[in-house]
């Protein structure tokens, strides 16, 4: 388990990346599914720091694992906020009337296997996993 | 990020390199605005674009909202495959024209 626990600042987006981008690597994960949950992890750890704390700076913790599947796991200690509670944006809708939002946990939910939301105690944890190809089948 | 301009008769081509994402996308929306007051036609080309986040796609819906709006026409050419997924899985090849 490799964990880092860092400002919820969107200035230390860059570390995070380099964090969850260095284990990727490590565990040869395809360049396709990197990009993939390197945009996971800003959605997530944006959302964070942009509203968990309201105008306070709270910390995240982000424990990863790379083994057959990549799980990343979020922890906050800010207000109780499932993301999974969101709607999803309408993607038939005409530029004129496409709502700007509502993006980033929708691209989670479609590029993602599972995405989970826990509040225990003061904490919510967000949980993504994605799942390594098969490669000899 | 890296952006580049090129005037191309009434065309402006803004060349990106690099990242669309929470820390670029305002610099890359600053500059999609400025470009619709200096040219009709805005052409972005995505070859160097490694990685577009809801943040550079907010930016890119902002821009044709306001093409429309100025009456200017937003291109986006050269995407690459994962860029062109994300545009697939989010209805953006809906709303924008890619090339």
């Amino acid at each position: 388990m490799n964990e880092l626990t860092i400002d919820a600042k969107p200035e230390n987006l860059d570390a995070v990346q380099d964090f969850v981008a260095e284990k990727l690597k490590s565990a040869n994960c395809p360049i396709e599914l990197q990009m993939q949950i390197a945009v996971a992890v800003e959605e997530i750890f944006v959302n964070i720091a942009y509203y968990a704390y309201s105008s306070k700076v709270g910390s995240v913790t982000i424990r990863m694992t790379t083994e057959n599947s990549v799980v990343i796991e979020f922890e906050d200690n800010g207000k109780s906020y499932n993301p999974l509670e969101e709607k999803d944006p309408d993607i038939t809708a005409s530029a004129k009337n496409r709502e700007v939002g509502g993006l980033g946990i929708f691209i989670i939910k479609k590029t993602m296997d599972t995405v989970e939301y826990q509040r225990i105690g003061n904490k919510n944890i967000l949980t993504i996993r994605k799942n390594f190809p098969q490669l000899y089948t | 990020m890296v952006i580049t301009k090129t005037q191309n008769e009434n065309k402006l081509v803004l060349a990106i390199s690099g990242r669309l994402d929470t820390i670029t996308a305002p610099q890359f929306q600053e500059e999609l605005f400025l470009a619709f007051n200096e040219a009709r036609q805005v052409e972005l080309d995505f070859a160097n674009v490694l990685y577009i986040s809801s943040a550079g796609l907010r930016v890119l819906l902002l821009g044709e909202k306001k093409a429309m709006e100025k009456n200017r026409s937003m291109n986006i050419i050269n995407a690459s495959e994962s860029i062109k997924s994300i545009f697939e899985m989010t209805g953006f090849v809906k709303i924008l024209k890619i090339v």
